[in-house]
Order: C-alpha cells, then sequence, then structure tokens
C-alpha cells in the first residue's frame, strides 16, 4: 500500500526512511506536540515550502529547466486567494473563484513563456523568467490600490477558521480555527506532494528525464520535447500557486516580499540543491531542515558570534544576519561535490553493503 | 571591387528614437533633462553589461553573479575615497577627478582580482554545463554579497559625489547635470577603448574569432584558456568601473546594488547580441533612454518599458541587434 | 620501410556512449600526400580530430614526429606543426580575410613572398583580402581554410573533404593547389571522392566502421579495377 501511496518512489535508504517519517509526524502532530504560535507557524510553512521546491525539483530536478519565474506563480496563487478574502466578509465562494482566476492566469502565463521561451538555450530561459518575473514584482508593488503594493494586504478569513472558534482541547492546545487552518495546509500539501511524486514516477516522467538527460535523443526518439518542457512548466506552476495560495491562507496577508521577492527564489534554489535535485524528497528533507534552521539555528550563531566577539571578521561572519553567506558557501559545496543533495548522500550510504 | 554591406539600421537606432520623442515630449528643456539623464544611465549599464557579453560569447559561461562585482567595485572604491575625502571635498575639479581616477583604479583592480579568483574556482570545473553554472554563479554572488557585509559591516554606505561635479550646467532652460555629463564621457571612452581593442589589437582578433569559434583558435595553436580568464577578468574589472559610475550616481551603496540592475543587464545583452560590444552599446542606451521617455511620458507602462522593448527588438531581429 | 611521420597505433575514440574508432591502424609517411577515404560514417572525421586532440582517444597511441601526442591538448598539437583544415572549413566570418589569415600566421608577420604564391593559385583571396570571410563563396571559404593552413610551413596537414560540396573548375583549382603543397609538406587528406584523389595520392588507406580495412600504394589500387569495385559501396563514388 504505501507502494501505490509513494507511487512506486522509495526513499531507498533507511536512515533517510526514518528521517522522513520523523518529518511527516512532526508536520502531522504539529498542534500537538508543541505549544504557541510560532512553531506552528514554523510547521505550517515548512508545509508549504515543501510543495513549493518539490514544484521546483519538477522543472530543475526532472526536466533540467532553470526558470526564475517560480515566485511569480507563487505571488499569482496568494494574492488570487488573498484578494478574493479581501472584503469585510470573507466567503469561501470568492475564494474558490480567486483561487480558480489564479490557477487560470498561471496555467496561461506558464504555457505562454513556456511556448515562447522554452525554445531557446538554458541561459536565454533563466535571463527571460528573471526579467519577466522582476517586472511582475514590481508591478505588483506599485499597482497598490489592488494589490497593498510594498506593503501588501491583512485580510480576515471566513469565521469557521478564525482562533475565536473554538472547538474543543485536545492534548494541552484548544483547538481553534487557526488548528483547523492548520490541518488544510497540511493535508493540501501532502495531497499536491503525492500527486507530484505520481507525475514524476509517470511514464510523463520519465520521458522528462530522458528530455533532461540527452534532449537530442528524446527528439529523436519521437517526443516532441518542447511539448513534454511546456507541460512541465504548467504542472509546476499551478502546484506553485496551490502553495501560495496555502500561504495566503495560513498567514492571512500577502505582500510581494513574502511571495515575489528574490529572497524566496534564492531559499528554493538552496533547499532544492542542498536537499537533493531530482529526488522529490529532497524538498521534504530540505524544507524541514531549513526552516527550522533558518528559525532555530540563528540564536546558536548569535552565540557563536558572542563567543568570538572582538575578532574583526570572524565576529562579523558569525552574525546570524550573515546566515545567508555559509548557506551559499553550502550551496556551492552541494553543487561540487553532492549534486544529489543530502538525498543522494543517504541512499549512496545505504547502497554499499555492510558500512 | 564589390562593397562590404554594413548593417546601418542598428546605429539610426539611438538618434531616431530621441529625435521622435522630440514632439512628443513638447518642450525642449524637458527633453534635453530626460535625454541626458537616459544617454548617462545607459552609458553605465553599457559599461557594466559589456564584460559579461564579451564573456558569455568567448566562453559561453553566463555570470548570474556579475552583479556582485558592480557592488564590490562600488564598495572598493570608498576604501579610496574615504581617505580621500578632503580631494573630494575640495573645490579644484583637478583634484575630485584625481581622486575619482584613484579610486576607479582601485575597483576596477580588486574586481580584476576577484574575477581571476571566481573564474579559477567558481566557473571553470563547471565549463560546459549549463545549469551547474547558472546555479553555481548564484551561489557565488550569493557569498560575495554576505562577504561585503561581513568586510563592510554597515549596511548602507554613502558614497557622495566630488564637489566639483554636483549640480548642473543651465543651458537656456535646460539643467544638465554635471556628473551625468562626465558619465556619458566615460561611457564613450570605454566604448571607444574596447572597440579599438577588439578590432586593432591581435588580442581582440583572438577574442573576435574565439567568439565564433573556440575549437578553431586551438586548432591554430593559441591556448584559449588563458584568454578566458583574462577576458574574465576584465570584464569583472569592467563591472567594477560600472559599480563605481553607478555608486554615485546613487550616492548611496547597498551590497544588493549590483544584484538589482542584473534584470536590465541581461536585457541589454539579450537586446544587444550575445558577444557584441557594439550592440550592447546601442541596446543599453535604447533601454535606458526608453525608460526615461516611458516614465514622462507613460509612467505606468514605463515599468513594462524594459520588455516590451526586448520583445519588440526580438520579433524584429531573434538573435539580437547585432545578427541579421 | 619508410619514415612515418604520423602514426597511429590501436587508437580507439568513444564519443558519449558511441564507439567511434575501433582500433585504427595508420602510418601516413614523411613527404608524401596520404589519403583516408571511407563512406560518411566510417570515421575519417573523427580520426582527424583525434590527432588533432579535438576529441581524446580512449586507448591506442598517436605518435608524431616519433612524439607520442595523444594526452596533448589542441593548441599544443598544433603548435608541434600540424595544421588542421576541417569538414567545416570555420572560416572567421566577422574577421576579414587578412585578419583570418594574420592569426594563423602566429610566428610572426606573414610572408609576402609566400602569400604571393598562395594567391597564384588561389586569386580570389586578393581580390577580397579587405572582405569579411563570412561573405564569401563556399569554394572562397574553402581557399581561406586552406591557406590559414599554409601561410606558414608546417610539416604535417589534416585536410577534411575540400571538394565537399564545390563546383567542378574549383575542384580542379584545388587540386593544383594541392599538387603544389605536395612538394613541401607531408599531407593527410580524407576524402569521399576518388577520382580527385587518384591522380593526388601517394598512399592510400580505406575505413569502414572505425576500422582501416585496406592501406597501399594508390597506384595499385587505381590500377586494380576488381579491388575497387570491393571496395566500392565502402569508399568510392560509383559516378566518378
Amino acid at each position: 500500500m504505501l507502494n501505490t501511496l509513494l507511487s512506486g518512489d522509495l526513499p531507498r535508504s533507511r536512515a533517510m526512511s526514518v528521517l522522513l517519517v520523523l518529518v511527516v509526524l512532526g508536520l502531522a502532530l504539529a498542534p500537538f506536540i508543541t505549544s504557541g504560535a510560532r512553531p506552528l507557524n514554523t510547521a505550517a510553512t515548512i508545509c508549504i515550502y515543501i510543495v513549493l521546491v518539490a514544484s521546483y525539483d519538477l522543472l530543475i530536478g526532472y526536466t533540467g529547466i532553470v526558470s526564475f519565474a517560480h515566485t511569480m506563480f507563487f505571488g499569482i496563487g496568494a494574492y488570487g486567494v488573498g484578494l478574493a478574502f479581501d472584503s469585510p466578509t470573507p466567503a469561501w465562494g470568492a475564494m474558490a473563484l480567486g483561487l480558480v482566476a489564479a490557477l487560470a492566469l498561471t496555467l496561461v502565463l506558464a504555457f505562454i513563456i513556456g511556448l515562447f521561451a522554452l525554445r531557446v538555450r538554458a541561459i536565454f530561459y533563466a535571463m527571460i523568467t528573471l526579467a519577466v518575473a522582476s517586472s511582475f514584482a514590481v508591478l505588483a508593488s506599485q499597482m497598490s490600490q489592488w494589490t497593498g503594493g510594498e506593503d501588501g494586504k491583512t485580510f480576515d478569513v471566513p469565521d469557521l477558521l478564525s482562533p475565536a472558534n473554538e472547538f474543543g482541547e485536545f492534548m494541552g492546545r484548544i483547538v481553534d480555527g487557526k488548528v483547523l487552518t492548520y490541518y488544510i495546509v497540511f493535508v493540501s500539501a501532502a495531497l499536491v506532494f503525492l500527486a507530484l511524486l505520481r507525475i514524476v514516477n509517470s511514464p510523463f516522467g520519465r520521458v522528462l528525464q530522458a528530455i533532461r538527460e540527452n534532449e537530442f535523443r528524446a527528439e529523436a526518439l519521437g517526443y516532441r520535447t518542447v511539448l513534454y518542457r511546456i507541460a512541465a512548466n504548467c504542472i509546476g506552476a499551478v502546484a506553485a500557486a496551490l502553495a501560495g495560495a496555502l500561504m495566503a491562507l495560513w498567514l492571512r496577508y500577502v505582500g510581494p516580499k513574502t511571495t515575489l521577492g528574490f529572497e524566496v527564489m534564492t531559499d528554493i534554489l538552496l533547499i532544492v540543491v542542498i536537499g537533493g535535485m531530482g529526488t522529490m524528497y529532497g524538498s521534504v528533507i530540505g524544507a524541514a531542515l531549513f526552516i527550522l534552521a533558518n528559525n532555530y539555528l540563528k540564536s546558536l550563531m548569535a552565540k557563536a558570534a558572542g563567543a568570538v566577539a572582538g575578532v574583526p571578521v570572524l565576529e562579523a561572519a558569525l552574525h546570524p544576519d550573515r546566515w545567508l553567506l555559509w548557506l551559499g558557501i553550502l550551496f556551492i559545496l552541494a553543487i561540487y561535490f553532492f549534486p544529489s543533495g543530502i538525498v543522494g548522500k543517504f541512499r549512496q550510504q545505504a547502497a554499499r553493503p555492510g558500512i | 571591387m564589390p562593397s562590404v554591406p554594413r548593417d546601418y539600421i542598428p546605429m539610426l537606432l539611438v538618434p531616431a528614437l530621441m529625435l521622435a520623442m522630440l514632439p512628443l515630449v513638447g518642450s525642449m528643456p524637458t527633453w534635453v533633462t530626460l535625454t541626458v539623464a537616459g544617454l548617462a544611465m545607459g552609458m553605465m549599464i553599457f559599461i557594466m553589461s559589456s564584460g559579461l557579453t564579451l564573456v558569455f560569447g568567448l566562453m559561453d559561461v553566463l555570470n548570474f553573479g556579475h552583479g556582485a562585482f558592480v557592488s564590490v567595485g562600488a564598495f572598493a572604491a570608498t576604501l579610496v575615497l574615504v581617505p580621500m575625502q578632503g580631494w573630494i571635498e575640495a573645490d579644484s575639479l583637478g583634484q575630485n577627478l584625481a581622486a575619482l581616477g584613484l579610486a576607479i583604479a582601485m575597483a576596477m583592480a580588486v574586481t580584476a582580482a576577484l574575477g581571476w579568483v571566481f573564474e579559477r574556482v567558481i566557473i571553470m570545473p563547471v565549463y560546459g554545463q549549463h545549469l551547474k553554472q547558472i546555479l553555481i554563479t548564484m551561489g557565488g554572488m550569493i557569498v560575495v554579497e554576505q562577504m561585503i557585509h561581513v568586510v563592510w559591516g554597515a549596511d548602507h554606505l554613502p558614497m557622495p559625489l566630488p564637489a566639483g561635479l554636483r549640480g548642473a550646467f543651465v543651458v537656456g532652460d535646460a539643467a544638465i547635470e554635471k556628473y551625468r555629463l562626465l558619465a556619458v564621457a566615460v561611457g564613450l571612452l570605454v566604448f571607444l577603448v574596447l572597440t579599438l581593442v577588439l578590432n586593432r589589437t591581435k588580442l581582440g582578433l583572438l577574442i573576435r574569432a574565439g567568439v565564433e569559434n573556440g575549437e578553431m583558435v586551438e586548432a591554430l595553436g593559441y591556448r584559449i584558456r588563458r584568454l578566458f580568464v583574462a577576458v574574465f577578468a576584465a570584464g569583472s574589472a569592467l563591472a567594477g568601473l560600472g559599480g563605481v559610475m553607478w555608486g554615485l550616481y546613487k550616492e548611496t551603496l547597498t551590497a544588493s546594488m549590483g544584484g538589482e540592475v542584473m534584470v536590465m543587464v541581461f536585457i541589454t545583452i539579450i537586446i544587444g547580441g550575445l558577444g557584441s560590444v557594439g550592440g550592447c552599446f546601442i541596446g543599453a542606451l535604447l533601454m535606458a533612454l526608453t525608460a526615461n521617455y516611458a516614465g514622462f511620458l507613460a509612467p505606468k507602462l514605463a515599468l513594462v518599458s524594459h520588455i516590451v522593448l526586448m520583445i519588440a527588438i526580438l520579433l524584429w531581429r531573434p538573435a539580437g541587434l547585432s545578427r541579421k | 620501410m619508410t619514415d612515418a611521420l604520423l602514426k597511429l597505433s590501436g587508437v580507439h575514440t568513444h564519443i558519449g556512449e558511441y564507439h567511434i574508432l575501433q582500433g585504427v591502424d595508420l602510418a601516413v609517411p614523411r613527404g608524401g600526400l596520404a589519403v583516408l577515404l571511407g563512406r560518411n560514417g566510417a570515421g575519417k572525421t573523427t580520426t582527424l580530430r583525434t590527432v588533432m586532440g579535438l576529441w581524446q582517444a580512449s586507448a591506442g597511441k598517436v605518435e608524431f614526429n616519433g612524439r607520442d601526442i595523444s594526452k596533448l591538448r589542441t593548441p599544443d598539437i598544433a603548435q608541434a606543426g600540424i595544421a588542421y583544415v576541417p569538414e567545416s572549413m570555420a572560416v572567421f566570418s566577422a574577421l576579414t580575410v587578412r585578419e583570418n589569415l594574420y592569426l594563423a600566421a602566429r610566428n610572426g608577420p606573414m610572408d609576402t613572398a609566400r602569400l604571393e604564391w598562395i594567391f597564384s593559385f588561389f586569386p580570389a583571396l586578393k581580390k577580397f583580402w579587405n572582405y569579411p570571410a563570412g561573405n564569401l563563396s563556399g569554394g572562397q571559404k574553402q581557399m581561406v581554410a586552406i591557406a590559414r593552413a599554409i601561410i606558414e610551413p608546417r610539416e604535417l596537414l589534416l585536410i577534411d573533404e575540400p571538394t565537399k560540396g564545390l563546383a567542378p573548375a574549383i575542384i580542379q583549382n584545388l587540386a593544383d593547389a594541392i599538387r603544389q603543397l605536395k612538394g613541401q609538406t607531408t599531407v593527410l587528406l580524407v576524402e569521399q571522392n576518388f577520382s580527385f584523389v587518384r591522380q593526388l595520392g601517394d598512399t592510400v588507406a580505406v575505413m569502414d566502421d572505425g576500422r582501416i580495412v585496406h592501406s597501399g600504394a594508390m597506384a595499385d589500387l587505381a590500377a586494380d579495377r576488381a579491388l575497387q569495385e570491393r571496395l566500392l559501396g565502402l569508399a568510392l563514388d560509383s559516378h566518378q
């Protein structure tokens, strides 16, 4: 049964399976094994980023496309939901409409960009998507009357999801609308992830991998590679938009910094490379580690910086604001030495008998 | 003897645009201000992009971290500008320019050295693997930007204009900022030097041949790999120069200032045609002028003027201005 | 046993997973014109590219002047005295004819006497001296490519299918030019056009499926109708 659920793509490493189970259980039980708002927020962010990065892995790891437009679709999904709820009486109907509109826009944009730009070399595609995404970000910031501009918009969600709506108590946590929202996020994220897993393990997914390996041969075998690439582009974009919708639902806020900013794109790249490109599970482990570290490791860095206070360069390098420096170095090392990321390392270890 | 056909149209685009905008803008003084501003910004973007287009044309390497060199150049300039504060504030244009010259020399030396290291350590191991190149140069940019924070500390660093370059000349009703004229002059000088080197020296010959067919250049007995490093370092030095000019323009430095202009740089080299300095020159001027005119005539359109320009030119010449 | 300027021993070359050269043994005698014949896909171009270091041999040895050049990089192989005229000609289109030759003359300024000699059988080069090479016709580009290889004396010329796609008059021109070169240097000429090479070649090797299937004197092959027919379909154009 597990085989069917995971579409035949098993972890293939005991250590990794343990880690995965920990992550999944941790996320599933988050409201009840933690207390307070912050850990729950971390957990929800992990769920959302797992989907966001997995959808990017479909593009970069399985199809070999480097796109900088991913955050644009993330943002469209978020704004679709956010703006739909932005009224005195937020309604499910409006949300559904907003979501459908966002997904439609995503599909159209992904299709158009793919149609025009996927024929060209990878480097051009990367540059063009960068230009398009940054223009979109500028547009979103400038059209303040609709989008709330730089500051974004906070909005209310339907009463069902409001924290004031309490259902009872369980294991020390008051189960309220927020917890309900969390489970909506968790279950949706799980479903989308499993769908992506199914897609990459289907015949379609195998063609994508063939294209990534040797496009020339794939064409020679009769596959219209451009069509496959466009399809992959659209699927990845839609999944990213869904992640964005979940993000908006959770945060009850939408703004350019949290969705369209280049920092988000950087985070996605860091996670997908360090976690492991072309593995899907890389995004699970990577996102979990990254977000946890982002939230909790920084205080460790601050302590370390304190310990070397006075040493000029070292102190500045260990300052928690310099978190990206170490990630960047890890990122570069990962590309050189372990291109299949953490997941790849686990699987390598597992494949060696008796060690 | 049959005549050598020359490609005139791209050369005419910039003056044509400028002239076409005059009736639309209406007032001559405004037109002059907009045009000078556009030319100045275009020159600075050209300086920043010229290195990147040569590197890509020659080595088939796209340095997504190019923006980091722009930032480093600007910050490195402060190593000279801060101690030479006196000369910057002095009333003598000679002293101002001397200090500026030294700052530029420092910036270009630092970025050339950094470029050399970057090429050997980050790029050389991934020649030919485009996906890894994109990722690893981005990683390099993140690390370099963070190191700027580590070395220079503050989030913002001021970079005041030298005293003699502040203010504007008034010609009739139009105000022409002095610094913008300097930017145009520097840009033209860089263009001239690059064109001379490319067209009149053996080094330039090797680069132009290498852009077309690196393999054949090797088959003629030249070690083209050494050329790569030199060109990369030179391209980084140009980025550094662009960074100094850009920093003075904005008068404030941030570590991410280079990354912020990368979109415009990429659009410029796409418009110009990869590997072509001339195309890059025209592309940069067109883009900056269009943005300025659009900002005045149709502010909402200005945001997407870059993209619209890129699409328009690619529809006309899909490989950029320099290739028919 | 004539002294072999270039010697390939058991050379294998893989391109990706394709095993193109499957043990090539070839000896090019000093001072002559050796011809390498074979149909499309036999591995002739791969052989030249392997000698030139553009592709690395996966096994075997390439010796030039007694020196093992198998592991050398292309610029060093060129510096050792080998000039290459590729199938695609690879003229630098943006550069003028003059600049193309200038680049090829790496040991100093171009020898005017030598240049005049080149102009004598390639007059078009003088005519289009300051013209971008990309604007020349196919035959003229071929002239540029060959001129590049001979602008300075080289010990060995590798020429890949120079007559491909050219008009008969130009081909005659080329034959005369190559005949003039014969006295000066050693040539390894790859071709599919038998009638072109039968007058020029001293020795001939026929290649098929990445191996040499025949080698010997050109005169012997040219006289042996039966042998030609046996090798027909492997190398020789039937309408020649």
